[in-house]
């Protein structure tokens, strides 16, 4: 099992451009997946600070759901992002961040997924996204 | 306003490496665009720019709108981004540019309120649309 989950979770790293771009990677812990995104200078948003583009933060997290998603089991397709709300706690500095997913319903079509975003301290999080993601098309099944 | 939006186009290392492209700036308004690229899509099997993407491009023209609208009233140019709601609406068009266009559409002493689109023609046919709350870290009546 953990097996297939690993090779689900690596082929989704490889197979995504943007997931390269943003330089992502992740470790699985039986099925508990930690996202990681390394630090970057072209991650950065605010110079002055500096810290990460909020749109960085998004992003990640937004993937996050997806690779969880792609880790829980096996998909015909990619899912699809239909909403995310994300909320912005602290200011993302010029150091790692990880971020860990939580799918808190997931039905035939739609999941409703919590991501949570931390740098130094996991109960210090940084960002945090409630997202909906649809995993296949009424046409589809 | 042209400074502004020339900052935020090249000054901003991430919006440098999307390639962002200043398309207007006004008080209050703010429109870039990302060009298509290869290494920015999001499903190979779709050849469709990453969610990712998009959500910086909206959280950076929100950013923009905010700024200006804030500076016009002549107030403290630092900000901190409370929230940010994208309703994805459909896959932005393989091989096309994508826009954003955001309005502050109400600023407080402490608070900017803001709305934004993204699309390839027109703001009638959205890819995605967002909705933001900004706060200014020094109130401007402070300054």
């Amino acid at each position: 099992m953990s097996e297939a989950r690993a090779e689900r979770l690596a082929a989704m790293l490889a197979r995504v451009p943007y997931m390269t771009f943003l330089g992502l990677t992740a470790e699985l812990a039986g099925d508990e997946m930690t996202a990681i995104l390394p630090f970057q200078p072209h991650l950065v948003g605010n110079v002055m600070l500096p810290a990460l583009h909020g749109g960085v933060i998004g992003a990640f997290l937004e993937m996050t759901a997806l690779l969880q998603l792609a880790v829980r089991e096996p998909l015909r397709r990619q899912p699809r992002t239909i909403d995310v709300t994300i909320e912005y706690l602290r200011p993302g500095r010029a150091q790692t961040t990880y971020a860990r997913a939580d799918v808190r319903k997931i039905g035939k079509r739609i999941a409703n997924v919590h991501v949570e975003a931390w740098q130094e301290a996991r109960a210090t999080p940084v960002a945090a996204l409630r997202g909906h993601f649809m995993l296949s098309s009424p046409e589809e099944g | 306003m042209a400074e502004l939006g020339a900052r935020m186009a090249d000054g901003t290392p991430q919006a440098a490496a999307l390639g962002f492209r200043l398309v207007s700036a006004a008080s209050g308004v703010g429109s870039m665009a990302v060009p298509y690229r290869a290494d920015l899509v999001g499903d190979p099997d779709t050849g469709v720019l990453a969610g990712g993407v998009i959500t910086t491009l909206l959280d950076h023209v929100c950013g923009m709108a905010a700024t200006s609208a804030m500076l016009e009233k002549g107030g403290a140019t630092s900000l901190a981004t409370l929230d940010l709601r994208i309703d994805y609406m459909r896959s932005a068009a393989p091989g096309r540019e994508v826009i954003a266009l955001a309005r502050c559409y109400k600023l407080t002493r402490s608070i900017a309120f803001v709305r934004a689109s993204a699309f390839e023609d027109s703001e009638d046919n959205p890819v995605a649309t967002a909705q933001a709350a900004f706060a200014f870290t020094r109130p401007p009546a402070a300054t």
